[in-house]
């Protein structure tokens, strides 16, 4: 008798050809799952131009790597993904199913799990296997954050969760790794489409992707106007980061949306994250890793956000913030004038 | 043509907070009030209600004192209201409520149903798109503007890093953006108008579900556990002069960045 293994399938979203790396950091997590229900885990990717992806999915951990290909699918179109996925989960039928919580995953998943009828958690943070029941628990923050809840599916297959990228650590790749690579022809038509792309454009990007800055500068309501962002970006770009706010920073127009660390936002993993005038409301907290050292500045000796900084300096923001930036441009005009006269 | 948009109650997520020594929520005299990209949905539904002489029925699922929401949207000019109230649909997830939401749609009739982006107590932006899979339409998600011409409909959204123009017909699923509008005030006209409207109650003596199908018991997730965070570890709080407070931070900079 031919023993059949369970399976933990990873989405592993691409663009052009290139992965997203949440795909990568969801296949690490999943290998970890793996050991506790004796599971094998499997890649899927979709597109068009992919071939030369099945590599990288195996180095990451995947067991099995599934390119759904087609020309059709060389875009995201959340119709024909939606049916290309949900019969490649219908015929592997996977125990558990890890979609990256990107925007596009965050609309693929309801959309599958709705049509495969079965129950989705949305942006986990903590995902286990139960000992006892072989369940996933699967953990997320609700309540805007203020509360922490431990998700499971019992009796639907597949379990299907969402995590937001950032929130597990990618894996070194093992490049002596070896899978089973599946080509797969999604039966779909160009008919079959009834949302279609007309055009698209890239947003334009000011500052550099917050999930992957090493040093975040991060201002909320306290730093009270655009141009006090201003020089939150001076200090972010003398440290070699970025800038970054809370909800409330976004919510006045102070800074885009894209760099919005927290439950609604993105969650970020810096070595040194400064907040400036944040608060630290759980909802802003839910996006800061926990292994990044954190200094705030704040008015407010007890605020939340003092608890859990690894510095918390209480004084007015202006006159620190101004000072530092000094000392800083100093020390890099030091530098280049040290180079300048080695050169 | 007729628009339906599913609206929500929620706790002010931003008012609620957690006690530091019990470790639980408080939600004593946390206010409720309508999720805001809901109303953000209501208002895209009311200028298409005046550009395309459009009726506007809002809908929502919850306990009695959820008619609140719909009071409100009378106010804001809505025509017609529905609220599904019924303890058997307590402790349904995203699953089970998009599937009763999907068949309260199917009676009450609608070209297009409008949601918000997501809820500010769950964050899931689930319910929408699933309310489309159970009906068979298409969705489009996190729209920032829609624009109709005849049966056809563009919309506009951000998703990632893109903004992208998509076309579908209708009927179909649109979730609103907060970037897609600034939803009106209550219009003193429809505040007085909004206590003598008429709001209908959906139970499932109408919807009719099996009752293993719906609430806590047919949904394909259960809560296992809850809990707070606690805090990561005792920070150090300094107060002191801003030449003390500087060196404070540069001495962190040398520690974790290694810049001297």
């Amino acid at each position: 008798m031919v023993e059949v293994m369970e399976m933990i399938m990873v989405f592993c979203q691409q663009d052009g050809g290139n992965l997203h790396r949440v795909g990568l950091e969801l296949l690490s997590k999943a290998v970890e799952l793996a050991k506790d229900i004796d599971a094998k885990v499997t890649a899927v990717t979709v597109g068009s131009n992919i071939s030369h992806l099945a590599t990288t999915l195996t180095q990451y951990g995947a067991d099995r790597v599934i390119l759904i290909k087609s020309e059709l699918l060389e875009m995201y179109n959340s119709d024909l993904y939606t049916m290309a996925l949900s019969e490649v989960v219908e015929k592997e039928k996977p125990e558990i199913l890890l979609i990256g919580a990107t925007q596009l995953g965050r609309e693929l998943g309801p959309r599958l799990a709705a049509r495969l009828k079965t129950g989705l958690t949305a942006d986990c943070t903590q995902l286990e296997i139960d000992k006892e029941s072989k369940l996933l628990l699967m953990t997320r923050p609700a309540f805007g954050g203020n509360l922490m809840a431990t998700i499971v599916c019992p009796n639907h297959r597949p379990q299907m969760a969402t995590v937001r990228p950032g929130v597990f650590e990618l894996h070194t790749p093992n490049a002596g790794k070896s899978a089973e690579i599946v080509e797969y022809t999604p039966s779909i038509s160009f008919e079959d489409a009834r949302v279609v792309v007309e055009e698209f454009f890239e947003k334009i990007k000011e500052d550099i992707d917050i999930t992957q800055a090493q040093v975040i500068v991060s201002g909320g309501r306290g730093v009270g106007s655009a141009e006090g962002f201003e020089k939150l970006r001076e200090l972010a770009n003398l440290l070699g980061g970025t800038v970054a706010g809370s909800r409330a920073a976004v919510d006045n127009g102070w800074i885009d949306k894209d760099s919005q660390v927290g439950q609604t936002g993105k969650v970020v993993r810096p070595k040194l994250y400064i907040a400036v005038g944040i608060s630290g409301a759980i909802q802003h907290l839910a996006g800061i890793n926990e292994g990044t050292y954190i200094v705030a500045i704040n008015k407010d000796a007890d605020a939340p956000i003092m608890k859990v900084a690894d510095l918390g300096i209480v004084g007015d923001w202006r006159p620190i913030i101004n000072e530092l930036i000094k000392k800083l441009s100093k020390k890099a005009s030091e530098e280049d004038n040290y180079e300048m006269a080695r050169a | 043509m007729k628009i339906i948009v599913f609206a929500k109650q929620v706790p002010d997520t931003t008012e609620v907070k957690v006690d530091p020594i019990k470790g639980t929520l408080i939600r004593d005299g946390v206010k409720s009030i309508m999720n805001p990209e809901d109303k953000n949905a209501i208002e895209a539904a009311l200028r298409l209600k005046e550009s395309h002489n459009a009726t506007v029925t809002v809908i929502t699922m919850g306990p009695p004192a959820a008619e609140a929401i719909l009071r409100e949207s009378f106010a804001m000019g809505a025509d017609e209201a529905y609220l599904i109230t019924d303890a058997l649909y307590a402790g349904a997830d995203t699953l089970v409520t998009s599937m009763i939401l999907a068949k309260a749609a199917e009676l009450v009739g609608y070209d297009l149903i409008l949601t918000g982006r997501q809820a500010i107590d769950g964050d899931t932006a689930q319910v929408g798109i699933e309310i489309a899979e159970h009906l068979g339409i298409p969705v489009v998600a996190y729209a920032t503007d829609i624009s109709i011409s005849g049966d056809s409909i563009i919309v506009k959204r951000e998703i990632d890093n893109r903004v992208e123009v998509i076309s579908t017909r209708m009927p179909c699923v649109i979730t609103c953006s907060k970037d897609m509008n600034t939803p009106r005030y209550m219009n003193l006209y429809d505040l007085f108008g909004c206590y003598s409207k008429e709001i209908r109650v959906l139970n499932n003596s109408v919807l009719n579900f099996d009752k293993t199908k719906v609430g806590l018991v047919g949904s394909p997730t259960k809560v296992r556990r809850t809990f707070t965070k606690g805090p990561k570890g005792d920070g150090k709080v300094f107060q002191g002069s801003v030449e003390e407070s500087v060196e404070k931070v540069m001495n962190a900079l040398a520690e974790v960045l290694n810049i001297h």
